[in-house]
């Protein structure tokens, strides 16, 4: 993906974002609603075009993919069938029209767990059969390539766990795996490879641990007879620390080593030592936030670089359904 | 999963998503959604039921009324509603891919959006096809039969390219919504647009001699100098501006325009 850019308007959802996405593993993409997550997806379909930019896949661009649901499988965020139709005529059609042969549909309707409803219409499906008929219609053509715009809404957690199962799968067979979302503790169980991004800017595109390692300080908790001489002992290291309720103590962005070192040359003595590594969602947080928080300091009255969220302006049909993030600029 | 090997591109072979296989998909749609093929069966049933009950009406006039009468008015007559389905008909199978949000879904499996949309034009025309040749033919037959003596064959002057010109004017008028509803992207804009068009002109102001000159224009009503409709063409009060076969030129750019529109509307936008 190279410089990708969407305008609608003066507004830009998408801001000049490139990044690579590999085979073999599953590439989580993070952002806050809004961030322009779907709207990214959408241009990688060509559903939607680019303003500027473009994306290839395997060095093709999607219209012109011979059989594309061969090549790439997408679950899109928004509802994409019919409700008088039923599950089994949606797969069929889509199959018919990459000549993909019958017997596939029944195959993915039973991968997906839909094969008793098949014949049901999509009208009476709940959101999680709705969901499983998106996957089934990404698998149907059995695609080196896979897209998931936000694959958890409206699953139940056995859902959620058999969709995880369902992705890690896929990557461990050699297949690109690309899933957004804007949860990252489903990311933190599910991506080995991170693009982030907020205000549809890209933030940040790496490994998992290192994003984490990159974007939060450890934690080390300590459990002392003595708090308060230690809390005075790094205190007057420069270490940020405070009292859990448990009687421990925390000691902010720190290495376990320098406390250690701290305690020994102090002759302390200590019950316990541990670190707490910071969660993905910290992480995220504290990365989005910053954005965020950019973004507001920056925000200058004329608004020439004010983002709105990505809601398209002026096109009622629009059913991406992302919120404004919080403390969103004004346009 | 099922066999395969991932780098290779999965279910066998590659090759393109070819006109054929966009068509195969296409009839598969129409005839899967149940409301949208029983809008179908009213344009037979109206059809034949008005032309029935013209034929009747007119054997049972006095024989004074009957001088000058062209028995294949009432064959036809019953089009003038029989078409408004079909109308509804070819807005729905386009309108209700946005409605429904299908439009994603069939632009990810077909994104040449050329191909896509000559795919669901052809779909279309095969299904109006499938009910326009009956409609014609057993509305003729019917009229025909209820004029009793007056009736006349298939092999009548006239009869044979109005049959013709019946089928093209239901199968044009329905691709002409078609192509409406790919502009307007909607099926309550769509019909709102379509609907007035029709009943105004067949039914509301085509009979006023001013506004006729106008109403003579409309896409429904340059069929129906070739399908008998218009009255005697050799009477000033009835004629027209334009010949029978012109007409039935007219209503073709009418619809070629319509999709034309409709297909720079669905190649531009995003979906």
């Amino acid at each position: 993906m190279c410089n990708l850019s969407k305008r609608y308007g003066r507004i830009r959802a998408v801001d000049d974002v490139s990044f690579t996405v590999r085979p073999g593993q599953v590439t989580g993409f993070l952002g806050p609603n809004g961030a322009g997550k779907s709207t990214t997806m959408r241009m990688m379909l060509g559903l939607d075009r680019p303003s500027a930019g473009r994306v290839l896949i395997d060095g093709v661009r999607y219209p012109e993919q011979g059989t594309p649901l061969r090549r790439v499988g997408a679950l899109l965020e928004a509802r994409s069938a019919h409700p008088g139709r039923s599950a089994y005529h949606h797969l069929l059609w889509l199959a018919q029209s990459n000549g993909i042969g019958r017997s596939r549909v029944a195959e993915v309707l039973t991968l997906v767990g839909l094969a008793s409803v098949a014949r049901r219409r999509v009208g009476g499906f709940s959101l999680g059969m709705v969901q499983r008929l998106g996957i089934a219609a990404a698998l149907l053509g059995d695609p080196p390539v896979l897209l998931f715009d936000e694959p958890v809404n409206g699953l139940d957690p056995e859902g959620i766990r058999w969709i995880r199962e369902l992705m890690r799968g896929l990557a461990a067979q050699g297949r690109t795996v690309f899933v957004s979302s804007h949860l990252m503790s489903e990311m933190a169980l599910t991506a080995d490879h991170l693009v982030v991004i907020g205000r549809g800017r890209l933030l940040a595109d790496t490994g998992m641990r290192e994003f984490v390692e990159a974007n939060s300080g450890s934690t080390v908790r300590i459990r002392t007879p003595e708090p308060d001489r230690l809390r005075a002992v790094l205190v007057a290291a420069g270490v940020r620390v405070e009292a859990a309720p448990d009687g421990t103590l925390l000691a902010y962005d720190s290495e376990v080593a320098r406390v250690g070192e701290l305690i020994a040359a102090n002759r302390l003595t200590v019950h316990e030592v541990g670190v707490q590594r910071a969660s993905l969602e910290e992480a995220f947080m504290r990365l989005t936030a910053s954005a965020v928080h950019h973004r507001a300091e920056s925000d200058p009255r004329d608004g020439g670089n004010a983002v709105g969220d990505l809601d398209r302006p002026g096109d009622g049909d629009s059913v991406g359904g992302s919120g404004r993030p919080a403390g969103g600029a004004r346009r | 999963m099922a066999a395969g090997d991932p780098a290779r591109g999965g279910a066998g072979t590659t090759g393109t998503a070819g006109l054929g296989a966009v068509l195969r998909a296409e009839l598969t749609k129409i005839r899967t959604v149940r409301s949208t093929v029983w809008t179908l069966l009213p344009t037979f049933v109206v059809g034949v039921g008005i032309s029935l009950l013209a034929g009747l009406s007119f054997a049972s006039q006095s024989p004074d009324q009957q001088k000058g009468f062209d028995p294949l008015f009432p064959a036809f007559y019953g089009l003038t509603l029989g078409q408004l389905p079909l109308v509804v008909f070819g807005a729905l199978v386009m309108a209700g891919e946005y409605s429904s949000g299908t439009i994603r879904a069939t632009l990810v499996a077909v994104p040449r959006r050329g191909r896509c949309y000559a795919g669901k034009v052809l779909a279309t025309a095969l299904f109006a096809s499938a009910v326009a040749l009956p409609t014609v033919l057993v509305g003729f037959l019917a009229a025909q039969a209820a004029l009793g003596r007056y009736g006349v064959g298939l092999g009548a002057e006239g009869a044979l390219p109005a049959l013709l010109g019946g089928y093209l004017h239901l199968v044009l008028l329905c691709l002409l919504a078609l192509g409406v509803a790919a502009m307007l992207r909607s099926p309550v804009r769509s019909l709102a647009v379509l609907l007035p068009v029709f009943f105004l002109g067949s039914q509301g102001l085509g009979n006023v001699p001013g506004v006729r000159t106008v109403t003579q224009y409309l896409p429904d009503q340059t069929s129906w100098v070739l399908l008998h409709l218009a009255g005697s063409q050799d009477e000033a009060r009835w004629a027209r501006d334009y010949g029978p076969w012109t007409g039935l030129g007219l209503l073709v750019l009418w619809t070629a325009a319509s999709l034309l529109g409709g297909y720079l509307v669905l190649r531009r936008r995003d979906a």
